[in-house]
């Protein structure tokens, strides 16, 4: 049997294996991180946190043609009920300290996707007196989404990105915990980390 | 000039130049003009205004009981210089008569404008906005603060003289575990586009302008 690239093909030849493995022994084999980060990947449910236009398509993507619940992907109402924030749209100075309150209300672990340019860095707005440049000043962000605004596609893969990512995390000891000082953080007058897109041009 | 009425085309010049008497007569120290564009305009001083609105308001044959808008202007390094630096502008509506009127009265900084709000409820988020974006105090109202601008916004950000960027921009800090404000801070300047090149605006590279940014169809080809 040759080796294809065919998902297809991939997927039936993985369930066959799966089949021939509990045909033979009656069980699987396989590592608690590995069931965990299933668990925690086909089980996103972000916190519905619309901003501005993006938040639009955010709704397509979740509504009957692309349909997030095929991944598990189900919104709440709530932060302490979610593991994902989608930042969906312009985040104003006087939201971020709202937005990051959000965030520390939802539980361990938590991811964050930001989605479309404005949270991304600022965007359109970036030189406004009234935006933040990027979500990313704020909370810790997993995914950026690009777009102005994305389409519901684009969020859904940046959403399949994240599910990879899950699946890539350690899950046990030090390393699982995610709680290290984030890169964002800097203190006023520290020399900070620039961006590529922020890059001078002399 | 053959202006059109852009708003009510079927407005009558009878009835615009009806209203203007009457506030003609009745406000003698308020300028009273009818626009190119068929709109009455009424400018009076600061000190007038709650009492030509009132009467307004009020007045038999008129009844602007509607206020539809408050807005600020700053006419800073305005052509031509107008009287004073800012000017606040009153739109009302008659409902019963079909007409609107503006009213502008001109104030400098610092120079109180008498509130509204007495005479229209409507008028407190008005008048609030109008200080929150110019800086124009409005006395007597029952709570004149900021409305759209972040709690502890600086400045006035419609201000002719007020910067773009702001002064203060947020950012998380870790130590202070709190989102926390820092003096803005701007690694890329701000472009000035124009119609002739994106790129032209940006100091310092003129040169790119020059040459990376045009079209050579026949390097395209």
């Amino acid at each position: 049997m040759g080796v294809t690239n065919d998902p297809t093909a991939i997927q039936q030849q993985g369930m066959e294996n799966v089949n021939r493995e509990l045909r033979d022994n009656g069980f699987l084999l396989t590592t608690v991180e590995d069931v965990v980060n299933w668990a925690r990947a086909g089980s996103l449910w972000p916190m519905t946190f619309g901003l501005a236009c993006c938040a639009v398509e955010m709704m397509h993507s979740a509504a009957a043609r692309y349909d997030l619940d095929r991944f598990g992907t189900m919104f709440r109402p709530s932060p302490r009920q979610s593991d994902l924030m989608i930042i969906a749209g312009t985040l104003t100075n006087k939201m971020a300290p709202a937005l990051r309150r959000l965030y520390e209300q939802m539980p361990e672990p938590r991811y964050v996707l930001s989605m479309g340019s404005c949270a991304n860095g600022g965007g359109y707005y970036h030189h406004s007196y009234a935006v933040v440049r990027g979500a990313d000043r704020i909370v810790p962000v997993d995914i950026y989404v690009p777009g102005c605004p994305p389409t519901a596609e684009a969020l859904v893969y940046g959403i399949l990105q994240l599910q990879r990512k899950i699946k890539r995390l350690p899950v046990f000891g030090e390393a699982g915990r995610r709680t290290e000082q984030p890169q964002y953080a800097y203190a006023p007058g520290e020399q900070r980390p620039y961006s590529p897109l922020e890059m001078h041009i002399d | 000039m053959t202006a059109q009425p852009h708003i009510d085309t079927h407005l009558k010049r009878a009835d615009l130049e009806r209203c203007a008497e009457l506030c003609r007569i009745a406000l003698p120290r308020a300028t009273v003009e009818i626009t190119p564009q068929h709109e009455v305009q009424l400018t009076v001083p600061a000190a007038d205004v709650a009492a030509a609105l009132a009467w307004l308001k009020y007045a038999e044959g008129l009844k602007f009981s509607q206020l539809m808008d408050v807005a600020g202007v700053d006419y800073l390094g305005f052509t031509p210089a107008q009287p004073a630096r800012f000017a606040v502008v009153y739109h009302l509506l008659s409902v019963t008569q079909n007409l609107r009127v503006r009213v502008k009265t001109y104030v400098t900084e610092g120079q109180g404008v008498p509130s509204v709000v007495p005479l229209w409820p409507a008028a407190n988020w008005y008048e609030r906005e109008t200080y929150d974006m110019y800086g124009i105090v409005f006395t007597g109202h029952p709570d004149l603060r900021r409305i759209l601008t972040d709690y502890d916004f600086i400045g006035h950000p419609l201000r002719k003289d007020f910067p773009l960027n702001g002064f203060t921009e947020v950012y998380y800090d870790a130590a202070q575990q709190r989102v926390a404000y820092k003096p803005v801070d701007l690694p890329q300047e701000f472009r000035h586009f124009d119609k002739v090149s994106e790129w032209r605006g940006m100091t310092g590279n003129a040169h790119l302008a020059e040459t990376d940014n045009e079209f050579k169809r026949e390097e395209f080809q």
